[in-house]
């Protein structure tokens, strides 16, 4: 099993698993009908195209409402902590939620009972609990952006929000910072970095580059990397191995901006159309 | 004899350190977002403060607080009461707080300006004053604010400091308030 696990924008919603739908505009999970958004609705569309496209069963989304007063993503958690290790999950990938370092260690001990352990992917919420709980290392792969790598780089840091000025001021050097992750063992065994150069990284090296194309007004566009996240998680899925499936989904999301042609006033739901198209033509040229 | 009086050096340093945090306390909130509406309410009065991170023992991994002289707690929890704005706790500082990141990035794509506060990005059209996009950060408010602002002048947007709940939050503000120094809402 594929499992996504996150929070969505709905106050109120409760925890809902189950398969995930997509439709051209919304995916369901049970009887829950959540818009295409940046975050976890664009991270699980994504998935479930790149599970499509490898021939396989869509990916399980475990959702709750959170708008930031935590209870969806305590939900969550809980639910993670409680079930885990009853679970037969493959992949496992958390986005959204909101930072508990505690519970978030709940969960990771909940993952150590499991019959076998899956691989962990973390963005996001997630991402940053894991760093801020000292425990990077025991997940597979992080995919920060470069405000999210100078706060891995900073090993006193708990949220990018306080990331010191010092290390947010060495984003030119892209390379340091990696290093700085690695060494502070705040980084997981892989890494995608996002920016107008993605950095694939692997054990401490950077194994592999993306520069092209290059669409710069992908920058401000949010929930670009949310759909990297969510082809990693379905790539990893269908059997590649995390650095290779980094280099599709890096290159995937490239050509989908591409194809949308967007500016910087474009939603993600205009990128994802082009997905599908994208992913199958960075697939086959793989082969 | 060299490292004794070293020591001795340090010793005193560390004296008059622990002196001068002695004098200042922690206000504690639920939300960091609150912590702006301390803050600014605090500037406004007067007071000497600093918004930085909690002791590790009130750490989730997303909160802030703020430090304030402790011989004005009595008026400044009195005020803070009177607003609506009580804090959890007050705890006296026993390590330094880091302070929240101030700076920004930006980048200009013409028709549109993108400013970047830690991990949060901001985008609008220069001349409507639209919020056309917002991008990066990991807390659960960040797609509720995307969602609630996009689409909106800034001036009519609503303020992530009242909406939001988290330290993303706190830095989409930043983001928001340095566009709006810079081109007006």
């Amino acid at each position: 099993m594929l499992l996504l696990a996150g929070s969505v924008p709905v106050d109120k919603l409760p925890l809902h698993m189950g398969p995930i739908r997509i439709s051209d505009d919304a995916v369901e999970i049970g009887d829950a009908r959540l818009e295409i958004n940046r975050g976890n609705e664009a991270m699980m569309t994504a998935a479930c195209h790149a599970c499509d496209y490898m021939g396989l069963d869509a990916p399980v989304g475990l959702v709750a409402g959170d708008i930031g007063k935590r209870e969806g993503s305590e939900a969550i958690y809980h639910y993670l902590i409680e079930n885990l290790p009853q679970m037969n999950v493959d992949v496992l990938t958390m986005h959204y939620v909101m930072p508990d370092i505690n519970l978030n260690k709940q969960v990771m001990a909940s993952v150590d009972k499991m019959a076998k352990r899956p691989i962990l992917i973390a963005d996001a919420g997630s991402m940053y609990v894991a760093k801020a709980g000292g425990i990077a290392t025991k997940y597979d792969v992080f995919t920060p952006d470069l405000g999210e790598l100078a706060f891995l780089a900073d090993e006193k840091a708990d949220h990018p929000a306080f990331t010191r000025g010092s290390i947010f001021h060495m984003e030119d050097n892209v390379v340091e910072l990696i290093k700085r992750a690695y060494e502070t063992g705040n980084a997981p065994a892989t890494m995608f970095v996002k920016g107008s150069v993605d950095y694939i990284c692997h054990n401490g090296e950077i194994v592999a580059t993306i520069d092209s194309p290059s669409v710069e007004t992908m920058e401000p566009i949010g929930g670009t990397g949310d759909l990297i996240t969510g082809m990693i998680s379905g790539l990893i899925y269908a059997g590649k191995d995390p650095v290779e499936a980094c280099i599709l989904a890096g290159r995937a999301n490239r050509r989908a901006g591409e194809l949308a042609n967007p500016t910087p006033a474009t939603q993600i739901s205009e990128i994802l159309k082009f997905l599908p198209q994208a992913l199958k033509e960075i697939v086959e040229a793989s082969e | 004899m060299i490292w004794f009086r070293k020591k001795k050096k340090d010793n005193k340093k560390e004296e008059r350190s622990q002196s001068k945090e002695a004098a200042r306390g922690l206000l504690i909130f639920a939300h960091p977002t609150t912590v702006i509406s301390v803050e600014e309410l605090l500037r406004d009065e007067g007071y000497n403060i600093r918004v930085v991170s909690p002791p590790p023992t009130y750490r989730t991994g997303c909160d802030l607080s703020v430090e304030i002289p402790l011989e004005s707690e009595a008026a400044i929890v009195e005020l803070l009461h009177d607003v609506g704005l009580e804090p959890m706790d007050v705890v006296p500082i026993t390590s330094e707080g880091m302070e929240p990141l101030q700076f920004v990035r930006v980048k200009d794509f013409g028709k549109y300006l993108m400013v970047r506060a830690a991990n949060m990005k901001m985008t609008v059209d220069k001349e409507t004053k639209i919020i056309v996009n917002i991008s990066g950060g990991g807390c659960p408010d960040v797609p509720y604010l995307a969602t609630s602002m996009i689409g909106q002048r800034l001036r009519d947007a609503p303020d992530p400091a009242e909406v939001g709940f988290s330290l993303c939050a706190y830095s989409l503000n930043t983001a928001r308030e340095e566009i709006i120094k810079l081109i007006g809402d």
